[in-house]
């Protein structure tokens, strides 16, 4: 019998492994998405200054700070959200997933969650940097980004439940991938359309932004299932070492 | 080829009740967190709007619709 873990330790585990995934997706969204929100700023700037608006008010959080604690502090609460998330879901649906390998697992659970509230998300409604977005749709446009994410995950279990419906290897794999975009596809066309990009914004600019948010979020997700297979790899051999009367014979 | 190692699966906990009330429990947490990034204004921080203009380029970088 191997080690019967807790929920509390596949929590911690996988709060842990957000940790790390939020620590290295800030650390990349600093390099890689701080010079576009500035370039951004900037625009919203020139902007707020051309219209007569009273501009430089007082700002509560200085840039440096947003930029230097504000960011990573954002992507490590959030990775380690995410993290719970992962853990808790690997913890109800483990014994739902059809194979022997807990990496396997990890990794798979982390890779329906990109595809489900990062990329099914990304396509229609892709992020937009400052400047871009008109305040006064603010809540209807959260609205349709909750109920795409909702959707995405719904695209992803629709796609499985249809795999499932066959045996053969590629009749599984089509069936999946149907299903799965069936869903999106209906979830795409009756969710409104928002585009609020002012035409005078530079596209390669809006384009960088784009690019470095879809890397921060790919970063994130990926460490997460990477680290969270890790821990429970290693959580695994530490069971293997207490136990030595049941443990598997070394491979080395 | 060095020959692939999979270590032997770790047994999970049984579901019972207890064990989904719990992660319910911890769901609503979890949720509270990524609320407080992605989308609070004072409401959950009691800081105002101190926690939400600071992780204002997180949001963006995260693809979180922000003003």
């Amino acid at each position: 019998m191997p080690l019967k873990l807790s929920f509390g330790r596949l929590l911690i585990a996988g709060l842990l492994a957000g940790l790390i995934a939020g620590l290295l997706a800030g650390t990349f969204a600093y390099v890689a998405g701080e010079p576009r929100i500035d370039a951004a700023i900037a625009i919203e700037e020139q902007n707020t200054l051309a219209h007569g608006e009273a501009g430089g008010s007082e700002e509560l959080v200085g840039r440096d700070t947003q930029k230097n604690v504000g960011l990573i502090l954002a992507t490590s609460l959030y990775g380690i959200a995410m993290g719970g998330f992962l853990a808790t879901a690997y913890t109800l649906l483990r014994r739902r997933l059809r194979t022997g390998s807990d990496t396997r697992a990890a990794i798979g659970l982390a890779a329906a969650a990109l595809t489900g509230i990062v990329l099914v998300p990304f396509f229609k409604y892709p992020p937009n940097p400052p400047a871009v977005g008109d305040p006064a749709t603010i809540n209807q446009r959260t609205l349709s980004y909750l109920a795409v994410l909702v959707l995405g995950l719904v695209a992803i279990w629709a796609g499985v439940l249809a795999a499932r419906t066959q045996t053969h290897e590629w009749r599984r794999a089509t069936a999946g991938l149907t299903g799965f975009l069936i869903v999106v596809t209906i979830a795409y066309a009756l969710l409104p359309t928002t585009n609020e990009v002012p035409g005078t914004f530079p596209a390669a600019l809006l384009w960088k932004f784009r690019i470095a948010s879809l890397g921060t979020q790919t970063i994130l997700w990926t460490v997460l299932g990477l680290a969270f297979a890790g821990l429970l790899n290693r959580l695994a051999t530490s069971s293997a070492r207490q136990t030595p009367a049941t443990a598997e014979p070394a491979t080395t | 080829m060095p020959k692939t190692h999979t270590a032997r699966p770790l047994a999970i906990p049984a579901i019972s009740t207890r064990l989904l009330l719990t992660a319910a429990g911890v769901a609503i947490l979890l949720l509270a967190l990524a609320y407080l990034v992605a989308f609070d204004q004072g409401a959950l921080s009691r800081s105002g709007m101190y926690m939400h203009e600071l992780m204002h380029d997180g949001r963006h970088l995260l693809g979180v619709p922000c003003h």
